[in-house]
Parts: structure tokens; C-alpha cells; sequence
């Protein structure tokens, strides 16, 4: 298991390096420079040049990634073009206020879907499993910007319950920061809720199809311990590794949900950078992305060979 | 267009046996079927102009006479969407076949060789993979300005290593058929034993897969618009028209909503459509991948 474990970290490692290379290479392609952004677009030429000298943009390309990568290494992640404040704050700030809304996300996908799953398996080929099926599937089916658009209109346009956008922090008082945060999050729940049911309704209905099942209930149990205490421990194994992979899509997703509800944190921090062509903002925020979205991919291989002796030993399933 | 004929196909090899369609390989087929059609006769049946703006008819909700009301801009909603269904569709398989071109010579040539060259090409998927696929498409399209057709490249360029991965997996199993032993006992080139062995009896599967990225290309193409960095105004992308169509929801619902179901239409049509054939193609995958 050690020997399996130092090498997806390798791995993931040199997943970092790469995605680092790509990053610095493609936003170096772009025609202006940083000195150009800093200094707009009618600065007079010998100023540009002069920047350019100090932030060592004349140097060869290949010292200027390793300059910047090494600053990232030692916590100096550079200035935002646009906002003149140095990265590192900015994005702690929005890397913060995104994992309140992946983390409550997540915590309800993990809920209601083995909730969901586990009703839907009880009840297979019943009209409510049907129901269940055709509602996540509904979920995904559809773009996530979509369903932010219906849940704004029915929670904010027409019910009046919720504030269509924006963020309040904890110190305005609970309430008022729980309400900035309930329409993002039905949002993504409901576009990452299918993954985990399905899985954890295919997985449950298996299991109590399965001898020991049979056996506990020859045994005269009740119902409800059989499937809460036999039968979801086993069903639910697979449902983790998926678990942790949905963790690494809600980043994904957080991209559109936080432009459409106004919410600054690492989503919205990257479209804005684009929209104002503040490079080392973008660089930034994209590798962190990268290395949340590659931990939990390693979170989730590590899961799976935790509880599946298989992968432990060597063989490469990929 | 290239459209009807990558989706219609993928449901067009799997016939041997001679089965009764399913109920599920049907519907996919109608719905599918209606959508590239409506998109395909668009400029022909849309009832009004897609891009006259009109000041006096701003704002109407659905009538007699504008089936699904009009625009900020006074535009025919439904012209617009027929239009936008053209683009939609155009834009995902444009994307797949990206993928497809660069995947599949990738997958085959892993699959193959096997050896270093299928470690080489999958670790490079795997990098690809290890970035969230709108990132990716975020960071390709940050450098340039936004064009349709550059959001379908940089939506292709985000599925090559799924396509890759399929392409590979389906070579593994056909390496070791007794018509490639044949081959290579005959000394046929490598390329040919590639491209004229191998990739014929892959096309089946691949294309089944390939039509089911095609959702996943045109939710992430229309997210992408949504964005900004894809159809530019006045362009009736259905994601840039969900977009416009923002500012105006509490007083005219239907401009954003008419878009959005539609577009729920075509991805569960496509998905039915691919999991119709493919479970047509191969019972015995659909209890693998439903596990999955």
C-alpha cells in the first residue's frame, strides 16, 4: 500500500509540474504582455519597455516559468494586474468562501444522494425509483446555468425567499450569510446529485441480493436494521471513490454557479480575470483548481484501493 | 452538415441480429431526429427573422403570432431557437470530431504498441484529465477572442484523452483477435494492421461513445458561451441566448427558459440514443458501465 500511495503523490506531483508548464505556456502565447496590461493600452513604448526590463519579461521564457514557479513554491504568488494587490490574500479570500459552497454542496450530495439511492434500490422497478431516476437524471441533462436561472426565478423572482446574488460574510450575521449561500448550493447539488444515487441505488440493490442478506433475513431481522446495518456498509464502498470525484466536478461547476450568483470566490475570481486579462491572477487560480481537483482524484484512488485489494499490489488499472 | 450523419450512424452498425428496437433507442432516435432536422431547415421554417431587431415587439410574451413571445430586442424567440438548435448541434460534433481525430490515433497506437508508447500517450491523457475539463477550455480560449468554432476546438481538445482512453481500451481486446495474428503473420505494416484491421472493427463502440460526448460537447460548449468566450452577439447560441436573457428574468421568463428545455431535449434524445445502441451493441457493457 506505501509503495502504491508515494507513487500516485509522484504522480500527482508531476500532474502539478505539467499543468504549471501548460498554464505559464499558453497565457505566455497572448500578444500583450503583463508590462502592456499594467501600464494600459496608450502607455508610450519606452515605459512599456522599461517594465518590461524590471519584470524580467525580455528574459527567456524557460526563466521566466522557473521565476515564477519558484515564487509560487515559496508562497509569493505575484500582483494582480488588475487590482494591484498581491495574489496571495485575493485568492486565499476566494479559495475560502468556495469551499463554504463545495463543502456544503458536498455534504448534501452525500446525503440526499445515498439517501435517494437507498430509496430508490428499496424500491426498485417501483414508480417512485423510476421517479428518483428520471429526476437526478434531469440534473445532469441540463447545463448548471440553467438550473441557477430557474432557481433565481422561483426562489428569488417569484417567492421572494432568497436574495438572487451576491455574498454576505458570517460577521453580517448567520442568517444573512446562510441566504447567500442556499441558491448556489441547490444549484450544484441538484447538477451533481445523479453520480452518487444511481451508483449507491445499483450497489445497494446488489448487495441485498446477496446470500448474507438473504441470511439476515432468514434470521428474522428487521428490515430496517438489515439495511442500515448490513447491507449500506457494504453498498456504500463504491460510492466514496465517487464521492471524492464529485468533489473534484463541484469545482468544475463552481465556475458558472458563481458568475451567475455573483458569489467572489474562486469560480468567479477566474472569470473575472479573463474578462480583464489579469494574467497572474488566471495563472494562479487555475493551478490551485488543478491541485484541489488532483488531490481529490488522489483522495479517491486512494479510497478505492483502500477497500479493494486488487489495485493494492501493482497492477495498473488506469 | 456532418451533424446527422456522426449521430445517425452510431446507431446504424449494430444491426446483425436483427433485434426490435427499444423503446429507449426509439425515442432517442425521434427526438435526435427531430432536433438535427428542425436545425437543418431552420433558415426555411422559421416563422420570422432571427436577427431583425424590432423595438415595438420587445418584450411579448408567447401569442398567436410569436409562438414563444420575443426578445429585449423585439426578435422572434422560436426563429431564434431553430437557428441556435443548427449551432448547438454543429458545435458538438464538431468538438467530438476533434476528439475523435486526435483520440483515436492515440487510443489505437497505445492499445497497440503497447510499451512505452502506451505509457508516454496515456500518462499525457492523464495530465490532460487531471485539469477540470471548463478550466481547460477557459485557459485555451483566455488567449484568444472568443469565436464559436474556437470554443468547439477547445471543446474537442478537452475530450481527447476520454476518447483516447475508449479507443485504447477497445484495441486492447481486438489485439489479440485471430484475424491480427493473421495479419501480422502475413507481415502487413503496422499501419495497415492500424487503420485497416483494428479501426474498422472499433468504429462501432467508438461511435456509440462518440455520440454520447457529443452532450457532454454541447453542455460544455453552451457553459462556455454562457461564459462569454464562445458565439458572440447577436449570435442565437443557445447559451449565449440563456445568457442575454439573464437580466430579463423576473420580467420575461420565457426568453431563457425556451433555450434551456430545449437544450434538456437534445442532450436526453442524444443520451437515450447512445445508450440505446450501445446497450443494442453489447448488452453485457451496459451491466458494466451501470456499475461503474
Amino acid at each position: 500500500m506505501t509503495a502504491y500511495v508515494v507513487r500516485r503523490l509522484l504522480f500527482v506531483v508531476l500532474v502539478l509540474v505539467a499543468v504549471s508548464m501548460l498554464v505559464f505556456g499558453i497565457t505566455a502565447l497572448l500578444p500583450a504582455n503583463v508590462a502592456y496590461l499594467i501600464l494600459g493600452p496608450f502607455a508610450p513604448p519606452e515605459q512599456v519597455r522599461a517594465l518590461e526590463l524590471k519584470l524580467g519579461l525580455t528574459d527567456p521564457i524557460w526563466q521566466q516559468y522557473l521565476r515564477w514557479a519558484s515564487g509560487f513554491l515559496t508562497g509569493d504568488l505575484g500582483e494582480s494586474t488588475l487590482m494591484n494587490r498581491p495574489i496571495g490574500p485575493l485568492l486565499a479570500e476566494a479559495i475560502g468562501r468556495s469551499l463554504m459552497l463545495t463543502g456544503a454542496s458536498f455534504v448534501l450530495i452525500a446525503v440526499i444522494g445515498v439517501g435517494l439511492g437507498i430509496v430508490a434500490a428499496l424500491r426498485h422497478g417501483r414508480p417512485l425509483d423510476h421517479g428518483v431516476s428520471v429526476g437526478t437524471y434531469l440534473g445532469i441533462a441540463v447545463p448548471e446555468f440553467f438550473w441557477a436561472i430557474v432557481v433565481i426565478m422561483v426562489f428569488a423572482a417569484w417567492l421572494g425567499w432568497l436574495p438572487a446574488s451576491g455574498y454576505e460574510s458570517p460577521s453580517a450575521g448567520l442568517w444573512i450569510w446562510a441566504q447567500h449561500l442556499i441558491a448556489p448550493t441547490i444549484t450544484l447539488v441538484f447538477g451533481h446529485l445523479a453520480h452518487v444515487s444511481r451508483l449507491t441505488r445499483s450497489s445497494m440493490i446488489e448487495v441485498l441480493q446477496s446470500p448474507y442478506v438473504t441470511a439476515a433475513r432468514a434470521k428474522g431481522l428487521p428490515e430496517r436494521v438489515i439495511v442500515l446495518h448490513h447491507a449500506l456498509r457494504n453498498a456504500l464502498l463504491p460510492t466514496i471513490t465517487v464521492l471524492a470525484l464529485d468533489f473534484g466536478r463541484l469545482m468544475g461547476g463552481i465556475v458558472v454557479v458563481e458568475t451567475i450568483f455573483a458569489y467572489p470566490g474562486l469560480g468567479r475570481l477566474i472569470v473575472f480575470s479573463i474578462q480583464n486579462r489579469d494574467l497572474p491572477t488566471l495563472q494562479a487560480s487555475i493551478l490551485v483548481v488543478a491541485a484541489i481537483y488532483a488531490l481529490a482524484n488522489l483522495m479517491a484512488d486512494l479510497l478505492y484501493a483502500r477497500f479493494n485489494p486488487k489495485i493494492r499490489f501493482g497492477r495498473n488499472v488506469g | 452538415m456532418s451533424g446527422d450523419a456522426t449521430t445517425a450512424s452510431a446507431a446504424a452498425p449494430e444491426k446483425p441480429p436483427r433485434r426490435p428496437m427499444s423503446l429507449q433507442l426509439k425515442v432517442g432516435l425521434a427526438i435526435t431526429g427531430t432536433m438535427v432536422l428542425l436545425g437543418l431547415l431552420a433558415p426555411w421554417i422559421a416563422p420570422h427573422p432571427w436577427d431583425t431587431i424590432s423595438m415595438r415587439t420587445r418584450f411579448l410574451a408567447p401569442n398567436a403570432t410569436y409562438w414563444l413571445g420575443t426578445d429585449e430586442y423585439g426578435r422572434d424567440v422560436l426563429s431564434r431557437l431553430l437557428m441556435g438548435a443548427r449551432l448547438s448541434i454543429a458545435m458538438g460534433v464538431a468538438a467530438t470530431v476533434v476528439s475523435l481525430a486526435i483520440g483515436v490515433p492515440m487510443g489505437l497506437a497505445a492499445g497497440y504498441f503497447r510499451g512505452w508508447t502506451d505509457e508516454v500517450l496515456m500518462r499525457l491523457a492523464d495530465i490532460l484529465m487531471a485539469v477540470p475539463p471548463i478550466m481547460l477550455g477557459l485557459l485555451v480560449l483566455a488567449v484568444t477572442p472568443p469565436a464559436l468554432w474556437k470554443t468547439a476546438l477547445a471543446v474537442g481538445f478537452v475530450y481527447i484523452p476520454l476518447i483516447a482512453r475508449i479507443a485504447r481500451s477497445v484495441t486492447l481486446t481486438l489485439a489479440n483477435e485471430e484475424f491480427i495474428q493473421a495479419a501480422k503473420a502475413r507481415a502487413e505494416s503496422n499501419w495497415y494492421i492500424l487503420f485497416r484491421e483494428i479501426l474498422p472493427n472499433a468504429w462501432p463502440p467508438l461511435l456509440v461513445e462518440a455520440s454520447l460526448r457529443v452532450t457532454y460537447a454541447i453542455l460544455l460548449g453552451s457553459a462556455l458561451s454562457f461564459l462569454g468566450l464562445g458565439a458572440q452577439p447577436p449570435s442565437s447560441d443557445w447559451g449565449l441566448m440563456i445568457s442575454e436573457a439573464r437580466s430579463f428574468i423576473d420580467r420575461a421568463p420565457w426568453i431563457a427558459l425556451a433555450p434551456g428545455i430545449a437544450m434538456c431535449v437534445l442532450v436526453i434524445g442524444i443520451n437515450l440514443l447512445g445508450d440505446g445502441a450501445r446497450e443494442r451493441l453489447d448488452p453485457r457493457l451496459k451491466a458494466r458501465i451501470g456499475k461503474r
